[in-house]
């Protein structure tokens, strides 16, 4: 799964799970000013990510600093990253 | 004018609104219409072929429903039964024409109630738990689904609610408790209006839970519209359903000051417990109901005019009704269910009951029992409508009577007796 794939799913998951207008899936936008989230969908887009892939983000402390989508993109991207070069893999 | 006995609090509760979300449609008017043209809602339900064990392939399903209009910070704590009562409840309030601010008025309050939390959910929940007793994939709504409160929660956060809410859970004579328990609280001039009545979403878990009582029908799977067929002597149990009846309950004077149409009163109520039958039906208790309830509104039997019936068409139930009716209102008041068109709507089932009586009486016309061809010895004996019967009908009994041994039954005037 290449970088645009996994932005792919996510930009669908959210459209799914959020009910968003896909043209408001920009990477800068801001998931509480732009796209209105609040603090259980923060809980909820966890959920989401970590079922789509296999990521562990409700332990995971960079999960705090996460503003905008392109964020959400470079993290989900990043722990898969790691773990799939995780040695023992 | 109406004696009342003296330990019945003073305020008159009037009905100002109807809303409602059933089989045979998602508002008041496809309702109605449905039931006066005889149409049923039961189905066949192929999914259920998917459970083991299980007989009964049909049940009674809300058509689609368009939630989208619920706002979705709203909508993400709600199940389909909470969906359900906010698309009912909105109806009725705006049946009533009640303004904003009068429903979040903190003398509005609601009182709704279904007979679980959502079901759907919870399998939901613990499919995700069982493989390895994780909470990975548990969400921060979800909860607000599961909870006994959930209609109610969801229902006053959606409308605005800041008085009362009041989530009673009775299985199948919910929504019949919900309005009586209502119509008491404004009686004792607690709250000034109500927003009262019941829902459910069908889960295989309802069907299994009669199936495995051998109340739920199995003959009928490959001609659903056959059944139920409460009274019939070729009844054999009951089709599950799903729903919500919501109506707005007022005082008489907050109603009469604000102009509001009145379509009904509730004259009595009664909530009895049937301490030796929690699974099967029991004549003497359902009498010991149905006396109350009309010893509360201070008519006499003669007085009414229609009872719109448990009924589930069950082999017992329907027995053990008609024995009672027959006791309490005598051989003569007409009598029908409404099963038949919806199958069995659980915690909604009262709720619906009492909208479609009230709209029997507002346009005097009864509707008589779908799929009762011949009735059993007993229940024949009863004036039971085989047809759509212009009858003017100023008092009703409305029956609901539930797994768990609680019984209930309202009494309602479509109109001020006193008038």
């Amino acid at each position: 799964m290449n970088d645009a794939q996994v932005i792919e799913i996510i930009n669908r998951s959210l459209v799914d799970e959020f009910e968003l207008d896909p043209d408001r899936l920009k990477p800068d936008a801001r998931l509480i000013e732009d796209l209105g989230f609040d603090s259980l969908d923060y809980v909820d887009l966890v959920v989401v990510l970590q079922k789509a892939f296999g990521v562990n983000l409700r332990e995971e402390p960079r999960i705090r600093e996460v503003r905008t989508l392109g964020d959400v993109h470079r993290l989900v991207i990043t722990l898969k990253r790691e773990l799939e070069t995780q040695p023992g893999r | 004018m109406i004696s009342r006995r003296p330990s019945i609090p003073t305020r008159r509760v009037v009905v100002t609104g109807l809303g409602a979300v059933s089989p045979l449609g998602t508002d008041v008017p496809t309702l109605w219409q449905a039931l006066v043209e005889g149409r049923t809602g039961v189905r066949a339900w192929p999914a259920l072929a998917e459970v083991r064990g299980l007989h009964c392939r049909v049940a009674a399903l809300v058509p689609d429903v368009d939630a989208r209009g619920i706002d979705r910070k709203k909508r993400r704590y709600m199940s389909q039964m909470s969906i359900f009562a906010t698309l009912a409840a909105r109806e009725a309030l705006a049946n009533a024409g009640l303004t904003d601010a009068q429903v979040r008025h903190e003398r509005t309050g609601v009182c709704v109630g279904s007979t679980v939390g959502s079901t759907i959910e919870t399998e939901e929940f613990f499919r995700g738990m069982s493989p390895g007793r994780s909470i990975e994939q548990l969400k921060s709504t979800h909860f607000f689904k599961v909870m006994n409160s959930s209609c109610a929660a969801n229902l006053a956060q959606a409308l605005g609610i800041s008085g009362r809410a009041v989530a009673p859970s009775a299985a199948c004579a919910t929504g019949t408790i919900a309005v009586g328990l209502g119509a008491e609280c404004i009686a004792a001039g607690k709250q000034d209006v109500m927003i009262c009545g019941g829902a459910d979403e069908l889960h295989p878990l309802g069907i299994g839970v009669f199936d495995a009582l051998e109340a739920a029908s199995r003959s009928y799977n490959d001609r659903p519209e056959e059944t139920p067929r409460p009274f019939d002597k070729d009844r054999d149990g009951i089709i599950c359903g799903e729903g919500a009846g919501m109506v707005v309950l007022e005082s008489l004077e907050h109603a009469q000051l604000r102009g509001a149409r009145v379509l009904g009163e509730i004259l009595g109520f009664a909530l009895t417990s049937a301490p030796d039958a929690i699974a099967s039906p029991s004549a003497h208790a359902i009498v010991q109901c149905l006396t109350t309830a009309l010893a509360e509104s201070g008519l006499s039997s003669d007085r009414v005019d229609h009872v719109n019936a448990h009924a589930t068409g069950t082999i017992q139930g329907d027995e053990a009704e008609c024995l009672a009716i027959e006791q309490v209102l005598g051989r003569d008041v007409p009598v029908s269910s409404l099963k038949g068109h919806m199958g069995h709507t659980m915690a909604a089932s009262g709720a619906l009951a009492l909208i479609a009586t009230l709209l029997m009486m507002r346009n005097g016309l009864l509707v008589p029992t779908r799929n009762l061809r011949e009735p059993d010895e007993v229940c024949g004996r009863l004036r039971l409508l085989r047809e759509v019967e212009p009858l003017p009908v100023t008092v009703a009994m409305v029956n609901s009577f539930a797994l768990g041994g609680m019984n209930s039954a309202v009494v309602v005037s479509g109109r001020l007796l006193d008038e």
